[in-house]
């Protein structure tokens, strides 16, 4: 027969090679995803349910040398430092992207978009080392002189929640910026025309015609923002003094020190004995599911816009 | 007013070019068109119509790098004058697009949009208003029901009277149509074309079409367009029965286009 599968021709041995090769390779992300899920959960899910999941979670005193591991006081710091950042991150990132899209010169957009990349390339203890230096000394000058009289003494050295704060915002910056501005760029150029041809303004095109119809990208946007705040490590050790403890709430909380998840299990790894080694494991037990649950929120938004 | 001897002429296009970059899309146009009629432009694809009806409301200023050379008036004022404000020149002057384009919100909120954005903030004036509009696009019965179910849900011809209410919400006085039926089915279409018959008695109309049949169904007049030039300009039962030019006959007679 004329196209028959020769057995052993050279080319379909190669072609088999490769497909092999490549299944592999692309196996190995899920691979490792399955190895690190199974020893962090391997290694913290046992001690979680020895010392027991409500006492681990809620309990807020942080003691290892006396074997007390509660994580509460790092869950708050965590979320204080990630949901104020949000707060100030998200608006300037959204309306960034709004003017980028929308609005600019294409000779400022020129100048501004490769910015925003390398700001996204800049490697995080750079970042922190920044806010160690200016934005630390500006807030112990601040904390020290006007508000001194207000602040007790542990929250007068500028680490604090208000430096995370202000370096996460910046690093979440880039990640809310592309992402939506690619949603804003996808808006159908009908949608606009649709509103200028009523007479209506540019903003008031932007705001309620363009923005809305960019709505899921944009929460797509800060949701991925939200989860790259939530996991960053190095700078924000380096800036929010990595005390535990609960900060007074009301204004004073934006001057304590705090410390968070990842801070907790970078700090501490190093010279961590075999149960608070467990227990280091089981704070990033609870960092994975914040992150799952963030993650599938991304997915739930994506799959609803399409 | 200044120029008020041809009192029935709403629009009136003196010597037009018009510019993309280098290229000259319309020569030498000249045009009046009056009130409360309905003008048809028709014309094979690139002659100019469509770029013609963009003039009149503007919305050529959204596309960089184009020129306009010659004089446009509405209701005697120069369009392209520096001081035009052209918000309110397009609050008066709508465009109801070839491809339905609802905003993806409300019915309700499609048609308050124009109100809204022009001030309008009583609930109730609102609401009047939509649904005097929606009446005039023979749209309220189909949509009574729903009017805070998503706009993007209904039905292409549903969807063009939508967006014909909700240029009608606006109020204005001259109402532009780019090709509003190319996108709909013969029903679709039918019920637009009776809805702009309904229009001419409150609003002059100027609709693009190069459906021959529908110049001839829906209008008082026709200008036939070619390479960016006017040919012929008359009644529409003239231009169609008795054409002066051999390039209308020819084209009419569906010799090219």
């Amino acid at each position: 027969m004329k196209f028959q599968k020769e057995k052993n021709n050279k080319s379909n041995i190669e072609e088999g090679i490769v497909k092999v090769i490549l299944f592999i390779m692309a196996l190995s992300s899920v691979i490792s995803l399955g190895l690190i899920t199974f020893f962090v959960f391997n290694e913290g899910l046992p001690f979680m349910i020895n010392y027991g999941i409500t006492d681990f979670i809620f309990g807020t005193t942080w003691n290892p040398t006396d074997q007390v591991y509660g994580i509460f006081p790092m869950i708050v710091g965590s979320v204080i430092v990630t949901v104020l950042a949000m707060l100030i991150g998200a608006p300037i990132g959204i309306a960034v992207a709004v003017y980028l899209v929308e609005i600019a010169p294409r000779r400022v957009a020129k100048i501004v978009k490769p910015a925003i990349q390398l700001l996204e390339g800049i490697p995080s203890v750079v970042i922190g080392l920044f806010g160690m230096v200016v934005i630390i000394d500006l807030l112990r000058r601040i904390s020290r002189g006007p508000l001194s009289e207000y602040l007790p003494a542990g929250y007068q050295t500028g680490y604090s929640v208000l430096a995370g704060v202000l370096i996460l915002a910046i690093m979440i910056l880039p990640t809310i910026i592309s992402i939506s501005a690619d949603s804003i760029r996808a808006v159908p150029q009908e949608y606009k025309e649709g509103s200028y041809a009523m007479g209506a303004t540019k903003w008031q095109t932007i705001f309620r015609v363009v923005v809305p119809a960019a709505k899921s990208g944009i929460l797509a946007a800060v949701i991925l923002g939200v989860g790259r705040a939530i996991g960053e490590t190095m700078a924000i050790i380096m800036v929010v003094g990595n005390s535990v403890q609960i900060p007074i709430p009301g204004w004073e909380t934006l001057f304590a020190p705090v410390r968070t998840l990842t801070g907790n299990i970078a700090l501490e790894m190093g010279y961590a004995g075999p149960e608070h080694r467990q227990a280091l494991f089981a704070t990033g037990i609870i960092l994975f599911i914040f992150i799952i649950i963030i993650n599938s929120l991304t997915l739930l938004l994506r799959r609803r816009r399409t | 007013m200044t120029n008020q001897k041809e009192s029935n002429a709403i629009i009136e296009i003196e010597d037009l070019d018009f510019y993309y970059n280098q290229t000259k899309a319309l020569k030498n146009v000249s045009l009046d068109i009056n009130k409360n009629e309905v003008f048809a432009f028709i014309g094979p694809s690139g002659c100019g119509k469509t770029t013609l009806l963009r003039v009149l409301n503007r919305m050529n200023d959204l596309i960089p790098k184009t020129r306009v050379v010659g004089k446009v008036q509405i209701e005697g004022h120069d369009i392209y004058d520096p001081n035009v404000d052209v918000v309110q020149l397009r609050k008066s002057v709508g465009t109801v697009f070839q491809k339905p384009n609802p905003f993806p919100i409300s019915i309700f909120d499609n048609v308050a949009y124009g109100p809204k954005a022009h001030g309008i903030k009583n609930k109730k004036e609102l609401m009047e208003i939509v649904e005097e509009s929606l009446r005039q696009a023979a749209l309220w019965d189909e949509v009574k029901d729903r009017l805070n179910d998503s706009a993007t849900g209904l039905s292409g011809g549903q969807q063009q009277r939508l967006c014909i209410a909700r240029v009608m919400a606006v109020k204005p006085e001259i109402i532009l149509m780019d090709e509003p039926t190319s996108a709909l089915d013969p029903i679709a279409t039918l019920k637009v074309e009776e809805l702009i018959n309904e229009l001419k008695q409150n609003y002059t109309v100027v609709i693009v079409t190069h459906n021959m049949e529908q110049a001839a169904r829906v209008s008082d007049k026709t200008a036939l367009f070619l390479n960016g030039s006017i040919i012929e300009t008359n009644e529409t039962n003239q231009l169609f029965t008795n054409p002066k030019e051999q390039e209308t006959e020819d084209y009419i007679t569906g010799k090219f286009g």
